[in-house]
């Protein structure tokens, strides 16, 4: 268990002396201020959110809209951060030397990995969880809206970002950092264009298309925790506000429930033992 | 009667092989380091040295054959409980001091030998006024005696130093020989990898030349550096009896008086272990 700590506080001092945080905190607050500014805005001109003659909730709409755009603000700086702990966890830390010293030593490679992961994983979770607490406070205050469930959504954003820590451990361990940030970050767009797929297939009546971009979100689960959140703080809006809200600001809600849950748990420990097994296997 | 006790090897290779793709960079080594021993190696640049370390610190997985650090297979844990090492190219984090290096490598060796072992470590290793330096702020000498430091946290029992003086200054040198020699009074093994043919010899109780991958000589640095023959001078000029060793000069010079010649002096020729190694590598360049 120390050794565990040990590494954990490795970690973390490494991405506070490289000013990970520093920029990942300047650009939260940046997106935070813009966020507060804009739901202000909104909310202060509520009334002239009736699009002609469509029978719309204003409220409704424009909290759960909003809380969706700040939901992808932070799954989307939540990836950025947990690429830029994660990307150089075995290659880059071997070819710069640093990983030598310390795999020789009693922990072993499994321990090593397992809490550059874990170490990865607590600030990532915290951070995703602040950031949303955070815009659903701004929301909150500024127009008197929380949405029916408040914290699974948080949850969700947050189990999505540790399914790309560990797709980017397990991409550490065969590309280098800089292959592994364009491939995690290839990946992340790959799930945001299925989910604006589905987006389509929704508006379009289109079964065929939204079959498509579920199968995507399911090989991608944060893509999928994501639209299932979106699904959850639309999920007590009906009529038109409801079919609006399902087309979502980035990607489509979608109640996927607790299969795309299990799935996901299933996916990061495959994910996490894939990982472990070729880095065990692997020359350094 | 107590049965004697068998102490395993502090490292035993055999039939050791490795392939990278269609390179074969190991064919079949055996090698062994006792207890309290230090052995050298030697060979050209792509000779397996580096991998042959690496196994046996467990970077690396052998495609066939055996290595074995105090009994345990080489990469297990049992194994890397009983090792030390320094890699050929390492690097500490910048933003740790020469303290917290070797406390992080405390905690992760489980040593419990706390700032007292710390203190006497960087003392050993000449850097005791440096002990709040950060590693950014060291010369690259400093670091390379740091990370010699650190592969001796927990006192192991096997010591593996891949070129620990490839940074160092001559006063470096000989301060890590002197530490070479200390280690093995203590009963420490090391094996040492060096380009240094002088340091190899000056320190080491056996060494071992790769070539290509395969042990082309083996032997103590006595044993490889072989007789030459005898150089006679007398008042004739001076003469060369090749293949002649120590115990002929006696007869030699017998010899050259009762066929009157007058005899200046002779001298016993051997060979360094500078032209063993380049007997034995060929014309391979370094």
């Amino acid at each position: 268990m120390s050794a565990v700590l040990t590494i954990m506080g490795y970690g973390f001092r490494e991405a506070v002396r490289r000013k990970v945080f520093t920029v990942v905190v300047l650009l939260t607050a940046a997106f935070l201020f813009l966020f507060w500014l804009a739901t202000r805005y909104v909310f202060s001109r509520l009334s002239s959110i009736q699009p002609g003659d469509i029978n719309v909730d204003p409220r409704t709409f424009a909290g759960a809209f909003l809380l969706g755009l700040s939901m992808f603000a932070t799954l989307f700086l939540g990836v950025v951060l947990a690429v830029f702990l994660t990307l150089g966890v075995v290659s880059g830390d071997a070819e710069r030397g640093l990983l030598q010293p310390l795999v020789v030593r009693p922990i072993g490679r499994a321990t090593l990995l397992l809490s550059r992961f874990l170490g990865a994983a607590v600030v990532c979770i915290v951070y995703v969880l602040a950031v949303y607490g955070i815009a659903l406070a701004i929301i909150d205050v500024s127009g008197s809206w929380v949405p029916p469930s408040p914290l699974a959504p948080g949850l969700e954003l947050a189990g999505g970002v540790v399914i790309a820590i560990a797709l980017s451990i397990l991409g550490s361990v065969f590309l280098s950092s800089t292959a592994n940030g364009i491939a995690i970050f290839m990946l992340f767009g790959a799930g945001l264009t299925a989910g604006l797929l589905g987006s389509i297939g929704h508006a379009l009546s289109s079964p065929t298309i939204e079959h498509a971009s579920r199968d995507v979100a399911w090989a991608l689960p944060f893509e999928a925790l994501y639209q299932d959140g979106l699904g959850i703080i639309s999920s007590n809006a009906s009529g038109t506000t409801g079919f609006l809200l399902q087309l979502g600001p980035f990607g489509g809600a979608f109640v996927h429930g607790w299969g795309i849950r299990v799935w996901s748990v299933g996916y990061l420990c495959v994910a996490l033992a894939l990982a472990v097994f070729l880095f065990g296997r692997r020359d350094l | 009667m107590p049965y004697p006790r068998h102490v395993p090897p502090a490292l035993a290779v055999h039939a050791l092989e490795k392939r990278y793709g269609p390179v074969h960079a190991l064919k079949g080594v055996d090698l062994s380091v006792e207890e309290g021993e230090l052995v050298g190696l030697l060979g050209p640049n792509g000779a397996g040295k580096s991998t042959l370390v690496k196994i046996a610190v467990g970077l690396v997985h052998a495609t066939r054959g055996s290595a074995e650090v105090v009994g345990a297979r080489a990469g297990s844990r049992a194994a890397r409980a009983e090792l030390g090492y320094l890699a050929e190219l390492f690097r500490f984090p910048g933003w740790y001091t020469a303290d917290e290096v070797l406390g992080l490598h405390q905690q992760l060796a489980g040593s419990p030998g706390g700032a007292a072992e710390r203190a006497r470590l960087l003392d050993v290793v000449a850097l005791d006024d440096a002990r709040d330096r950060r590693v950014d702020g060291m010369s690259k000498g400093m670091q390379q005696r740091l990370g010699i430091a650190q592969a001796l946290v927990g006192s192991p029992r096997m010591l593996v130093l891949d070129e620990p003086t490839s940074a160092l200054d001559p006063a470096g040198r000989r301060v890590v020989r002197v530490l070479l020699e200390e280690m093995r009074d203590r009963g420490t093994s090391v094996l040492l990898n060096s380009h240094l043919l002088s340091e190899i010899e000056l320190v080491c109780d056996r060494v071992a030349i790769l070539r290509g991958g395969e042990v082309v000589a083996a032997g103590s640095p006595a044993e490889l550096s072989r007789p030459r023959g005898i150089e006679l001078e007398t008042d004739e000029g001076t003469r060369m009896v090749e293949g002649a060793t120590r115990e002929d000069a006696p007869r030699l010079v017998a010899e050259a008086v009762a066929a009157g010649r007058q005899v200046y002096g002779v001298r016993v020729l051997t060979s360094t272990l500078e032209d063993t190694y380049l007997e034995a590598v060929g014309d391979e360049v370094s």
